[in-house]
């Protein structure tokens, strides 16, 4: 574990919140120079605490149509970290993680242009993986909530 | 002529075989990776299952693209006329698959 500090935090909070803001303009909302604010994103990017800046597109706003859907997948004990291995290293997959309620599963979300595809992605690459069971999958229809987890200053 | 079997009657490899979903990307652990296996899998599976491979012309597709048999594929189609569904699909879809499996398999007895 890399431990951080309150001014860690701090940058942290603010570069979630915007990571466009100038180390000026951090600074000053944390009270120090903007040089000491670039030594300490530096040492977090250096560390991987900061993974990467990224933009989150609206796809939609540009006619992208493409549709998300969870994959609960039940899966062979024995075969789960390879199924979860190989489903991380498709496109298609955003998300894979493993939850253990009464089976093990692994939960996943996966896009996909429209239905016909997602539906051959889940068929050709999926459901022929050694240790699937079977596999229920929800299209999600209407998000009401999209955000990323904010680190709160403490 | 070297003798072969017909690719109907292999065991074909995972990526191949023919994988029983419910709806869209609704898989129900059932797969069959033969045509013998087929066969016991159309009185196995749910029929719901049956219903929605058929509507989207799936076992006419795996059969001609996978198994590389028109002849069963075609047979397989012509059922669409009939528009059957529930048991009465379940039953004609059997009788055209395990005569067709009957008829290879006794060619290569």
């Amino acid at each position: 574990m890399i431990a951080v500090d309150s001014l860690d935090e701090g940058i942290l909070q603010a570069l979630q919140e915007n990571a466009r803001q100038t180390y000026k303009e951090i600074g000053n909302h944390l009270g120090v120079a903007h040089s000491t604010v670039y030594d300490h994103v530096k040492r977090l990017e250096k560390q991987g605490v900061i993974k990467k800046y990224t933009a989150i597109v609206d796809l939609a706003k540009i006619g992208r149509k493409n549709i998300t859907a969870i994959m609960t997948i039940f899966t062979n004990p024995k075969e789960s970290e390879n199924v979860a291995e190989r489903l991380s290293e498709s496109d298609e997959v955003l998300e894979v993680s493993t939850s253990l309620s009464e089976e093990l599963l692994i939960i996943a979300k996966v896009v996909a242009e429209d239905q016909d595809k997602l539906h051959s992605f889940i068929a050709q690459k999926v459901a022929p993986l050694p240790g699937v069971l079977r596999i229920r999958t929800s299209i999600i229809t209407r998000k009401y909530k999209d955000e990323i987890l904010i680190f709160k200053k403490e | 002529m070297p003798f072969s079997v017909p690719r109907s009657l292999r065991r074909l490899p995972r990526e191949k075989e023919f994988y029983f979903f419910t709806s869209i990307g609704n898989y129900s652990g059932q797969h069959a990776s033969s045509l013998e296996e087929f066969v016991t899998k159309i009185r196995q599976v749910n029929v719901k299952s049956l219903e929605f491979h058929f509507h989207r012309g799936d076992f006419e597709r795996w059969v001609a693209e996978v198994l590389e048999d028109e002849e069963l594929a075609n047979a397989i189609k012509s059922l669409h006329n009939f528009s059957p569904l529930g048991d009465a699909l379940r039953d004609q879809l059997y009788v055209v698959v395990w005569k067709r499996y009957e008829k290879l398999r006794g060619q290569n007895l």
